[in-house]
């Protein structure tokens, strides 16, 4: 077996484990990050979002194998940032969240989106969400808590 | 026992895989999809597994005067970004999956994955897209067309991988790219087209016609093309039903959850006569 090494939420992380293994599992079982959320399991709906340097990827599909040497951040390391105090205030004055499975995804898809594209339009915005699904809101909230963050986080992106 | 495998550089996995026994994973997004078990249970694939998406030599964008070459493992989002991609293959990638797929997928993996319905492979063959297949035994240069012969099926031997996809440059007067789907970000085509022609003072130069989704494998009747290169537009035009008569016998589709075959037929012959009209 080989041993693989990575960086989670900034610390070093190293496991001797079948590196063929869905990410999401090691996560939330091995790690107990239970942050990232298991919904249709074949990269569909984004529940199971994490940011491997910087960019979203769902764990669901992804072999550990492939985070070999990787940084990984998921919810549970992002919500010690600045940038997703920004995202949460914003999720929450454009009433963004009422069951919330959705939403450790959401939050992550935002921060790659935004990341990589400070002043997204409502169409980057649309299609930086698209593989996230969510069955509550109907997405126009969250479109909108989006731009928010976007304008109220001036810099951090 | 044989086990999986995360080769450190792209030698060693040529290495490995020279015995035969590994199959290579690139993104993983059809494969962990295809293999997959119960939650929490890691997949089941048939053969130990050489992880090759981390390997940072073939990861690059290169092009000379004639060619741009893409290293096997350079993501679909990265290519969708990239300055030297044409712009036909950017359209198509731009329609594939979502940021959280093409951030971990490759054209690579969508070529020897072969599904009659992959987006990627109606760009690479409209462009005349070759494939550079490598084992320690040397290269071997093939054309799109010759590197996948079925549904799921490539030329590929055991002990060999994808190691380039090079694309020749090209110029088109006009180009048109069509996926009809269920919607439009994560969806499996029930039907593509893609276009692309150079008309020179009313003269068809070059024509390409590629449909997926239509037959076990993508179609691109390069002797059908050949008969209206030369033609007047105006020409193909007015008799545009006998360049469909040659296409129904290539496009065979099937009825399965996404669509039905007269459907297909109909919206990949109707998608081809509009792109003729536009040449007008
Ligand atoms: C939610 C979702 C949405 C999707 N949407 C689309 C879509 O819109 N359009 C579309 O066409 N596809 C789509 N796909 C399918 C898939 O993402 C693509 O086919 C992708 O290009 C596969 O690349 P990969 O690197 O993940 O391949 P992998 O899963 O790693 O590999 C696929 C196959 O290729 C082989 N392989 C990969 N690289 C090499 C290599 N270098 N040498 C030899 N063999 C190799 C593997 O052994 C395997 O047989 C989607 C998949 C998911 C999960
Ligand atoms: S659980 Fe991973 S994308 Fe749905
Ligand atoms: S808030 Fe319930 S699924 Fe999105």
């Amino acid at each position: 077996m080989p041993t693989i090494n990575f960086t989670l939420n900034g610390k070093p992380v190293s496991l001797n484990t079948d590196p063929t293994r869905r990410f999401l599992d090691v996560l939330r079982e091995e790690l107990t990050l239970t942050g990232p959320k298991e919904g249709c399991g074949e990269g569909e709906c984004g529940a199971c979002a994490v940011l491997i340097d910087g960019h979203i990827t769902n764990s669901c599909i992804l072999p550990l194998g492939n985070v070999s040497g990787r940084e990984v951040m998921t919810i549970e390391g992002y919500r010690e940032t600045k940038r997703y105090r920004v995202l949460e205030e914003a999720y929450i004055a454009e009433g963004a969240v009422q069951c919330g499975i959705c939403i450790p995804g959401m939050i992550i898809a935002s921060e790659s989106l935004l990341a990589h594209n400070p002043h997204p339009t409502d169409d980057d915005i649309r299609i930086g969400l698209s593989g996230n699904l969510c069955r509550c809101t109907g997405y126009n909230m969250i479109v909108r808590a989006v731009k928010r963050a976007a304008t109220r986080g001036k810099g951090l992106w | 026992m044989v086990s999986h495998v995360i080769p450190k550089t792209y030698a060693e996995a040529l290495t490995v895989l020279k015995a035969g026994n590994h199959r290579v994973i690139a993104g993983g997004t059809d494969m962990m999809v295809r293999h997959r078990a119960w939650a929490g249970l890691p997949p089941l694939f048939d053969k130990p597994v050489l992880f090759a998406f981390t390997l940072s030599e073939l990861k690059y964008v290169k092009e000379d005067e004639q060619v741009i070459c893409i290293g096997a493992m350079t993501d679909l989002e990265t290519l969708l970004h990239h300055e030297r991609t044409p712009a036909l293959l950017r359209q198509v990638i731009a329609i594939m999956a979502s940021p959280a797929i093409r951030y971990v997928s490759t054209l690579a993996g969508n070529i020897v994955n072969a599904s009659p319905a992959a987006d990627s492979l109606l760009a690479l063959y409209a462009l005349d897209a070759q494939v550079v297949l490598e084992s320690t035994s040397g290269k071997r240069i093939l054309s799109i067309e010759k590197t996948i012969v079925g549904p799921g099926k490539t030329v590929l031997h055991d002990d060999e991988m994808v190691a380039e996809i090079r694309i020749p440059k090209t110029r088109f007067t006009h180009t048109m790219f069509r996926k009809v789907g269920g919607r439009r970000a994560d969806a499996i085509t029930k039907i593509g087209f893609v276009g692309c022609a150079t008309v020179n003072e009313g003269i068809i130069r070059d024509l390409r016609l590629v449909f997926n989704a239509v037959a076990p494998v993508v179609v691109r009747e390069k002797s059908v093309e050949a008969l209206h290169v030369g033609h007047s537009v105006k020409n193909v035009l007015s008799d545009t039903d006998t360049l469909m008569h040659h296409y129904s016998e290539h496009i065979k589709p099937i009825d399965d959850q996404r669509s039905n075959q007269h459907y297909r037929k109909e919206a990949a012959l109707r998608l081809a006569r509009h792109f003729l009209d536009t040449l007008a």
